[in-house]
């Protein structure tokens, strides 16, 4: 009698042991799996958020820094801040606005040397080796200098000028005897800095640093252009044209360069019945085939 | 423990007896702790004088010491990131702290949370409130697998996302952003939902350091438990109430008097509201059955208990 008694207290203790476990399992399940969503949604770095120098790829960098605020402080130009909750960015991750304060290229990069994690890559010795974003050039409806002017000012502030940014002079062609200075930027120098961004002198600036994810193309694999390989092998790879052996008609001539089928000026008509359309003169003996 | 929930008479006793700071030494003492550990991190960007930068997570101070919570860096190793020596050294010096004082001593005297769900355990006496959604105080381990196991597959630090104590104490540092909406649901969690719900049952913070308690040298101890005279403020006083039992009643089942159970804060609250001196802090080795402090001690001054 005891005995049943207490196994049946048991039992019910189990059973609500089981419950509970179940109760909590659950709810955590389902608060992770919410919390999991949040985190995909947030995962997603805006445009306009560029990482400190030496920031690993987003999703490393996700899994690597820690939200201390180091590089924050010790940023001297206040560059740097951490996302708030409601931000765009994964709260508590530095990120800079090109446009507010844009990064200084520090030569001693401090922000790197303070990151405890390596979040912030210390391989990164050389500012200049920093790939914060890619300026782009984006309006070029409203960008000065393609209208025409001397504006210049993003290639005067970059700290990387006439490498990261160029200007490439070119025919006005509205006005038609005037030049352009059109600003290029090359993505091989260019460390998405934000100087120019934060510089250029329009309400909203013509250029802007994107992340490299947005700013730049990629060429398809297979593709190599064909003035680097001649170049790099020191002549040409191909075998020189040929002019085109056709049958023709005498005093018609064929021009490879694109003029197409030509009468010889001066000769007399050919003897064979000729129409006025050499191309058709050409085909009549192919239709005559089939 | 009801008692002290539904008339908010805890320690009057104690303060009756021993005196206003004897029963409230070491509530205020962490109370200084957890505001000191803050103002200094506050000291950058407030006045300038950087002593203290980072937070919490991470930081450094008089830029020669680091600190990182070893929790924070765990997760990183989880999502994959093998984190550089300086946040290895800090998480380091940080463990080998927690096991030395107690891991949850954490909560106690740093997190700055635990001001506010103190806060909303007090209010909840002051106004009676009794609501008791039931929560198993294992939840916390659930949740601490949880954050492991979602930095394990997204390969990020989740839980750092919406973490309420990173929330707090980076909100107060950097800018709270939307964060205090977190921090209110806490409080209010803990106010309105159940008695002492996200530190005493949920907070995955709070398991990753108890983890650390589990051998830690400094504890409290019921060492004169002999004394005891069953006025259950102690319960009505601890966060995590269930880890007194043992230690002060478990002399008949061959315990010693050392609190033992790694959920223990550390905070000493027992120790202040006590009116007749049972608790105090000590090592865990002097955890002997007996209760020989009994000869030790002087004879209690003030009231004389009624026992029924
Ligand atoms: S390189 Fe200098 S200016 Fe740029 S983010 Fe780092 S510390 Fe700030
Ligand atoms: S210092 Fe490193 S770990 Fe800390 S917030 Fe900056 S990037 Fe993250
Ligand atoms: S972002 Fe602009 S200023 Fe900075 S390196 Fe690139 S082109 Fe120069
Ligand atoms: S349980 Fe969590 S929130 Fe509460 S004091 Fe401890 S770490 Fe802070």
């Amino acid at each position: 009698m005891f005995n049943a008694m207490n196994a049946q207290t048991t039992n019910a203790a189990r059973r609500r042991f089981l419950v509970d476990m179940a109760r909590t399992a659950g709810g955590v399940a389902l608060f992770g799996l919410g919390l999991g969503l949040y985190a995909q949604r947030s995962a997603a770095l805006p445009a306009e958020a560029l990482r400190p120098p030496g920031a690993l790829a987003e999703n490393d960098f996700l899994g690597a820094c820690i939200r201390c605020g180091l590089c924050v402080r010790d940023c001297p130009y206040g560059t740097l801040k951490l996302a708030e909750l409601g931000e765009a960015v994964a709260t508590g991750t530095p990120f800079f606005t090109a446009r507010t304060v844009p990064c200084e290229m520090c030569e001693d990069i401090p922000c790197v040397v303070a990151c405890p994690t390596g979040a912030l890559d210390k391989n990164l010795q050389n500012i200049d080796d920093a790939r914060m974003g890619l300026a782009v050039l984006a309006d070029q409806e409203n960008c000065l200098n393609f209208l025409g002017l001397r504006c210049d000012v993003c290639y005067r502030v970059c700290p990387s000028i006439d490498k990261a940014i160029t200007l490439e002079a070119e025919h006005n062609v509205r006005s038609g005897h005037h030049s352009r200075f059109i600003p290029v930027v090359h993505s091989e120098h260019c460390t998405g800095c934000g100087k120019c961004e934060q510089s250029c002198v329009l309400p909203e600036a013509a250029i802007k640093v994107l992340p490299v994810r947005l700013a730049k193309g990629a060429p398809g694999e297979h593709y190599r252009l064909g003035w680097e390989e001649k170049r790099k092998a020191g002549g040409s790879l191909v075998e020189p044209d040929r002019p085109r052996e056709f049958n023709l008609p005498e005093g018609v001539q064929y021009d490879y360069q694109g003029k197409g089928v030509i009468l010889e000026q001066g000769n007399p008509p050919p003897s064979v019945p000729y129409d006025a359309d050499p191309l058709k003169t050409l085909k009549r003996g192919v239709e005559g085939q089939r | 423990m009801s008692r002290a929930d539904t008339n908010g008479t805890i320690g009057a006793e104690a303060l009756h007896v021993k005196g206003w700071w004897r029963s409230h030494r070491w509530l205020w003492l962490r109370r200084a702790s957890q505001v000191s550990i803050l103002g200094l991190f506050l000291l950058g960007p407030v006045a300038d004088v950087w002593w203290v930068k980072g937070n919490l997570a991470s930081s450094l101070t008089l830029d020669t010491l680091p600190l990182t919570d070893p929790y924070v860096l765990l997760q990183g190793l989880a999502a994959g990131h093998l984190p550089a020596t300086a946040a290895l050294t800090g998480a380091l010096i940080v463990t080998v702290f927690y096991l030395l004082v107690g891991g949850r001593a954490y909560c106690a005297w740093v997190c700055p949370v635990n001001s506010i769900t103190d806060a909303a355990q007090w209010l909840r006496g002051r106004f009676g409130i009794n609501t008791a959604t039931r929560l198993s105080g294992k939840s916390r381990f659930w949740m601490l697998g949880l954050t492991f196991l979602l930095a394990a597959v997204t390969g990020s630090i989740v839980w750092e996302l919406i973490n309420p104590v990173s929330m707090l104490h980076r909100g107060l540092i950097f800018g709270f952003g939307l964060g205090w909406a977190v921090v209110l649901g806490v409080f209010l969690l803990d106010l309105l939902v159940s008695k002492r719900a996200w530190c005493g049952h949920l907070c995955p913070v709070g398991a990753f350091y108890s983890l650390l308690g589990h051998v830690s040298p400094l504890r409290v101890s019921a060492a004169r438990r002999a004394q005891c005279n069953d006025c259950m403020d102690c319960y009505a006083v601890c966060p995590e109430p269930q880890v007194i039992r043992p230690a002060l009643k478990g002399e008949a089942d061959g315990r010693g008097p050392m609190i033992l159970d790694a959920q223990c804060t550390n905070c000493g609250r027992c120790i202040d509201v006590c009116s007749r001196d049972v608790f105090q802090f000590g090592l865990r080795f002097n955890n002997s059955i007996t209760t020989h402090v009994m000869k030790s001690v002087k004879p209690l001054a003030g009231k004389t208990e009624v026992l029924s």
